[in-house]
């Protein structure tokens, strides 16, 4: 099971990187979000993978007597879910934003805080 | 998305979530459920609701401005690790008191107080977003 | 709701049970109050006056907080504080030596500067958009980030810092805003992505996330531990937050875009978090396999130097030659690290202090000269030698400081890193160090002939009367000229008497290499 999720990782952040690398906005908000999800998947799948067994340890053992699920890698990730949650959003309004007043979601063409062709410093005193 | 339907149910719907996700938020501390995930059921109330019937309704019955709620509720969990202070624990002790009201024993605790914070702050960060966004579409 | 009443098993022996003293609460000051001060700001955001006047108060506090922290750290050696009352490692825990909360000290003092400035430079629309409140929580984050003692919780502070700067970023919505924060959003995320894969590898790898903890542990890894993949990742990470040199793209795109008083605010904190994440992980925890790296660093180092001071050189807006030379700076503390020694740690550690002293000053400058001529454009300035002969005074000192010109603040952290690299056998570093030195003095000293020094802008005859520059006067006079000038004399006083900052540095550097004080204080006796 682990190994399909490996898998599953992987192809995530391959689709990920590959859409990041586009020069769209749009294409790397969803790189953005594979990527969110991939490393969470990933966390997910180091924390190893059992049916519904809560990691509870019987009384009078010292540590789980059979095998259970991590539990702190899952909160992990019920934090980061929760942090690339709100960045998400946040770049999505922002990203929205930024493609009604510059009229544009190629970042090629986005120019505004660097302008392209400007004159050289001045060269003498 | 206007229909009439759905603004008629809308309302009692908004209602109806917004009282399950109290429910989810105070059964959390034993159970699934929590802060997050019942604010989150909250703030999908007052989306539909603006879907519904407008923005500017939503506003009006929230009354307070969305970051504002999820400021107290920020304010709210910070303070819910002040009464270690009295205690002379660490921050975020978790401290319970058990008052009796009749025959009932309640279980009141600082993590409640934190859940609590945690609901308004996503329920106001959450509530904000979206209608910034729904009111976005508009115009 | 089950009531606690009804278990029965006994968990004391899991739990702290040493009372908290008064001092203990230092630890979590800096970090609580300006969540909760941000919170109320937040609350009463339509209450413009009263916003700016309880941000700089609360400011105050917490620089008074952490003066009192430092001085108690100093004395009785590096704090822990832990969550929860359950034991370390499974406690969240801030631990405090002198390397943090230095930084932090350093942090909140430039912080209250940037608060006073912004009476004046953020206006209403902007204050009701929430520029307090966001201040205040970057302020939790930075802190945040530098007192924690557990790796996760400092990718959470990293990412509370962060989402306060988005705001603080695109606060007015200007095209070229929007433009840049779309940059900083988009590679910082990565950034911090790397950052979390990381974390996750390491827990994966060590079962704990306590930075003493793993401190104990990483001499001796597991056999099957990946832990070069994750120290590189975590360099990576950091580097990026750092902007150092082939992941530094987002810096100079995006800093010169927001009101001048939220650039001073990223140039002096920002970047130096990454710095102090790099030490504090790469040099601490992973000491064993920063030999392998520390090559690889120190040519990142003197390529984020060079490079850095020679895009300084090729620009014509003020803030964007800043935004370079924040980034030429975060190359000597690398230098620093690299090294590796405690004369290097020590370099670097002042070097960060006087970066964020400097940088920030230099930004709110920029910001008067800009406010006062209505242009950052060095073509179009010229004459404030002749209209303000003490702010250029005060200028030409940061100026020189930057360039680490004796007796100012950023010579005696050169001095060290110089000697240190020479002592090493590095000699190239040393070399690169220098170099930059030069090149940093041409590129400020060039700043300071064409604003300051000439007459007027290019076409201005010099001492035309023609050309006249608008003076500031009242409030916004007051509220400009006080923080500019408060930072200038702290750049003097760090120059001319570096002494108790060297040996805070000293400190917290021998800390960094051998940190047994850092893990007796998580740990206690139990160690």
């Amino acid at each position: 099971m682990e190994a399909a999720l490996v898998f599953l990782v992987a192809s995530f952040f391959t689709a990920s990187i590959y859409l990041l690398l586009s020069k769209h906005v749009i294409r790397m908000l969803l790189g953005a979000v594979l990527l969110g999800n991939g490393v969470n998947l990933l966390i997910f799948t180091a924390g190893r993978l059992t049916r519904e067994v809560p990691p509870i340890i019987t009384e009078g053992f010292e540590v789980p007597n059979y095998a259970t699920a991590n539990p702190l890698p899952q909160a992990l990730i019920l934090t980061a879910i929760v942090i690339s949650f709100s960045f998400f959003a946040f770049l999505l309004v922002l990203s929205y934003r930024a493609y009604q007043q510059l009229g544009t979601d190629d970042t090629e063409e986005m120019r505004f805080a660097e302008p392209s062709g400007e004159a050289p410093p001045p060269q003498g005193y | 998305m206007n229909t009439v339907i759905f603004r008629t149910v809308a309302p009692y719907f908004t209602s109806l979530m917004v009282l399950f996700s109290i429910f989810v938020l105070l059964r959390g501390h034993n159970e699934p459920g929590g802060g997050f995930i019942g604010g989150l059921i909250a703030a999908s109330a007052f989306a539909i609701y603006g879907i519904a019937c407008g923005v500017q309704p939503v506003r009006r019955a929230l009354f307070f401005h969305p970051m504002s709620i999820a400021g107290c509720g920020l304010l709210l969990a910070a303070c819910s690790g002040l009464p270690s202070i009295a205690e002379r624990v660490p921050y975020l002790t978790g401290l319970w008191v058990f008052p009796k009201i009749g025959a009932v024993e309640l279980a009141l605790s600082t993590p409640m107080v934190f859940d609590i914070g945690v609901y308004l702050v996503v329920v106001g960060a959450i509530t904000s977003i979206a209608l910034a966004l729904e009111e976005r579409e508009r115009d | 709701m089950a009531a606690e009443s009804g278990h029965s098993a006994d968990i004391t022996h899991a739990m702290i049970t040493t009372p908290m003293t008064a001092a203990d609460w230092l630890i979590i000051a800096p970090v609580v109050l300006p969540i909760m001060f941000g919170a109320i700001l937040l609350m009463l955001r339509y209450t413009s006056v009263r916003q700016a006047v309880m941000a700089n108060l609360a400011l105050a506090f917490m620089f008074v907080i952490e003066t009192a922290l430092l001085l108690h750290v100093a004395e009785a050696g590096p704090q822990t504080m832990t969550m929860g009352r359950w034991l370390p490692p499974f406690g969240i825990s801030f631990s405090v030596d002198i390397t943090g909360v230095v930084l932090s000290l350093a942090g909140t003092f430039v912080a209250l500067m940037c608060g006073l400035y912004s009476v004046v430079d953020v206006d209403a629309p902007r204050t009701r958009y929430g520029f307090y409140p966001f201040l205040m929580l970057m302020m939790a984050g930075v802190n945040g980030a530098f007192l924690t003692g557990d790796v996760f919780n400092l990718y959470v502070w990293f990412e509370v810092l962060l989402i306060s700067s988005f705001g603080l970023i695109v606060l007015g919505s200007e095209k070229a805003q929007l433009d840049g924060a779309i940059k900083y959003a988009f590679l910082n995320l990565i950034g911090t992505t790397l950052f979390l894969i990381a974390t996750g590898y390491l827990y994966g790898a060590f079962g704990t996330l306590n930075m003493a903890d793993i401190t104990r542990m990483a001499a001796t890894p597991p056999a099957d531990a990946p832990v070069r993949t994750i120290v590189v990742l975590y360099l990576f990470a950091f580097a990026m937050k750092a902007a150092a040199f082939p992941l530094n793209a987002w810096l100079p795109a995006s800093y010169h875009t927001p009101r001048i008083v939220v650039s001073a605010l990223f140039a002096g904190l920002l970047t130096k978090v990454g710095v102090y994440a790099i030490l504090r992980i790469v040099v601490m925890i992973f000491a064993a396999q920063h030999g392998l790296l520390a090559g690889w660093i120190g040519w990142m180092a003197a390529a984020t130097m060079l490079f850095g001071v020679l895009g300084a050189l090729a620009q014509s807006d003020i803030r964007r030659l800043l935004g370079f030379l924040v980034v030429s700076g975060i190359g000597s503390m690398l230098a620093g690290i690299a090294l590796g020694d405690s004369q290097g740690l020590m370099g670097a550690i002042v070097y960060a202090v006087h970066s964020m002293v400097v940088m920030a000053a230099l930004y709110l400058a920029a910001g008067i000269i800009g406010r006062r001529a209505g242009s950052f454009d060095m073509r179009e300035l010229g004459g404030y030698y002749a209209a303000s002969p003490w702010f250029a005074a005060g200028f030409l000192v940061l100026a020189l400081a930057v360039a680490g010109m004796p007796p100012l603040s950023g010579f005696w952290p050169k001095l060290v890193l110089v000697k240190a690299a020479i002592a090493a056998g590095s000699t190239w570093l040393a070399a690169a160090i220098l170099v930059t030195g030069l090149l940093t003095s041409l590129a400020v000293g060039r700043l300071w002939l064409y604003a300051f020094w000439r007459g007027g802008p290019e076409g201005v005859r010099d001492g035309a009367e023609s050309w006249k520059i608008e003076s500031l006067d009242g409030r916004p006079a007051l509220a400009t000229y006080t923080p500019f000038a408060v930072l200038v004399a702290l750049v003097l006083f760090l120059g001319l008497y570096p002494q108790p900052l060297a040996v805070f540095a000293l400190e917290g550097a021998s800390g960094l290499i051998a940190p047994d004080a850092y893990i007796g204080s998580v740990f206690g006796e139990t160690r």
